[in-house]
């Protein structure tokens, strides 16, 4: 591992003054991904900026309703806290589905949304990568792409974003609030995931210096029966297959509302607009489950290895929405 | 290590904040197991090499060094962590136990206990790391079936595969606790 210098920071503005004035420093939060992948070679900050004791990891009501998620607070944390419990169920079930107990104790929710892709071309700092050394190419395209994405793809990448949280964030239309140098901002969670197009360098629009703050969750009360499944080749300790997140407001046999948003398909965390578009006003049952699902998938573009996730999405979709039917019911 | 320096030079940018330490060594103050230490460390060092290396306390295994197998599992703050992928720097100021640190007056943890009692283990290289988690998961009280057990203990590799003894050795120590928990209870009703 190269060498690195560290700071722990000890206020919110000297942190982000510390990073925003040195373009090769990073902030360090859980560090799961950050550690590993300086230890792989792939990233190279030679200043760490520690901000693990900045006040940022409160979960705290909104006014209005909903949550205001600090950046810093733990994956366990979150997944445990009895508010999301009860109003965002399939938020916590995302979180708990995800990683390992230990990894879940270290890791914030910022850093989450921010983790890296696990391609194996990225991770190995070697191969060509446009993600990595943009103008290189994409390995993945003619390679090993059995766990790349069919969604939101482009011809420059075809790596699938690895958060499962995110995935149920998309679904919730969450806001990510900015700290930067000179000014505070808000994100739609939409707008905070960039697909790779013709730069794929560039996953989120936060500018080097710029922090998330935290994760503002709107009240919802279709989230109240959500739910998150994930479909992996390990029961547990595994990146996503595909994972769906749905919820389902269901009135007298036909669906009123729908939050769909897939996981492990997609360069970006996935919303299902289509799905939801050709669900609503239909009969809350497994035909339209599926023709909905077809709506979604109608974009997917298979590569070599992973044409198998368009079929499995397909059934994936149909079996989530009957839980979520079969949980709104309850 | 000095292999590193060489291929990326001497690296002290000018506009590092004066309260920066590193990249070369500076003195870290780390609490191992309730005894303060002062050690002279580079910014880099993982915790798990700090323990290993400077610290002389070689019970967390090193075994992916990626965060993949748990082998390095220690408490910091009284929260099961992976050593390797925590900066040992970032630490200070936290409370670190590691296996050597949960037994106690030279007895053995009821933990280790039953881990001896079921054969839950048979290389041994993963084994602090599953007992530290096992240790966490019992005092958390989130698991109560086999399956629950088996999902709280996923990041926790044993390539030797004594997943089925150390499941039996945990189930064992939560059957215990609960008899005792029911035991205090009714003398406390009596």
């Amino acid at each position: 591992m190269r060498p690195l210098s560290y700071v722990r920071a000890t206020g919110v503005d000297t942190a982000i003054a510390t990073v925003a004035a040195h373009p090769t420093s990073a902030f360090l939060a859980g560090g799961t991904t950050e550690i590993d992948l300086i230890r792989l070679g792939v990233t190279g900050p030679d200043l760490l900026v520690d901000i693990n004791a900045l006040p940022l990891a409160d979960i705290e009501d909104r006014p209005g309703g909903g949550l205001r998620v600090g950046a810093l607070a733990r994956m366990t944390d979150v997944a445990r806290d009895g508010r999301v419990v009860r109003d965002y169920p399939g938020m916590s079930q995302s979180l708990l589905l995800g990683a390992s107990v230990q990894l879940r104790n270290m890791a914030s929710i910022g850093g989450n949304l921010c983790q890296r892709v696990r391609c194996a071309y990225f991770r190995d700092g070697v191969s060509p990568c446009n993600k990595r050394e943009p103008g290189t190419g994409c390995s993945a395209l003619g390679g090993m792409n059995r766990g790349h994405a069919v969604l939101g793809t482009s011809e420059h990448c075809i790596a699938t974003h690895p958060s499962d949280l995110a995935v149920a964030l998309v679904a919730l239309d969450a806001i990510v609030h900015i700290i930067g140098p000179d000014s505070t901002r808000t994100v739609s969670i939409d707008d905070f995931y960039l697909r790779p197009g013709n730069t794929p360098q560039a996953e989120h629009p936060l500018a080097h210096g710029e922090l998330i703050a935290a994760i503002e969750v709107p009240p919802l009360p279709v989230a109240r029966g959500s739910v998150y499944v994930k479909f992996r080749d390990r029961q547990s300790y595994e990146f996503a297959l595909v994972s769906v997140f749905a919820a389902l407001d269901v009135r007298d046999g036909q669906v009123a509302e729908a939050r769909i948003a897939l996981g492990g398909v997609a360069s970006v965390p996935w919303r299902a607009r289509e799905a939801e578009m050709a669900l609503v006003g239909r009969p809350a049952g497994v035909e339209s489950f599926a023709s909905a699902a077809d709506a979604e998938l109608r974009a997917a573009v298979p590569r070599e290895q992973n044409a198998f996730k368009i079929p499995l999405t397909r059934r994936a979709i149909v079996r989530v929405l009957r839980a979520a039917l079969d949980r709104g019911q309850q | 290590m000095d292999t590193d320096v060489a291929r990326h030079g001497t690296m002290q940018p000018a506009d590092l904040p004066a309260v920066a330490r590193g990249p070369s060594g500076t003195p870290v103050a780390l609490t191992v197991n309730g005894i303060p230490h002062l050690v002279d460390l580079e910014p880099r060092v993982s915790l798990l090499d700090a323990l290993r290396e400077h610290l002389d306390l070689t019970g967390s295994k090193k075994g992916c060094d990626q965060g993949t197998c748990g082998a390095c599992t220690v408490f910091v703050d009284g929260r099961p962590v992976l050593a390797c992928l925590t900066l040992a720097i970032a630490c200070e100021g936290r409370e670190v136990t590691t296996i050597e640190g949960i037994s106690s007056g030279g007895e053995l943890h009821p933990v280790q206990r039953a881990f001896v009692e079921h054969d839950a283990f048979q290389c041994g290289y993963c084994t602090s790391g599953q007992i530290m988690s096992a240790v966490a998961l019992i005092e958390e009280g989130d698991a109560t079936t086999d399956e629950e057990v088996a999902e709280l203990m996923s990041g926790n590799i044993c390539r030797c595969a004594a997943y089925p003894n150390i499941r039996a050795a945990i189930r064992d120590v939560i059957a215990a606790n609960a008899a005792s928990a029911g035991e205090e209870a009714r003398s406390a009703t009596a």
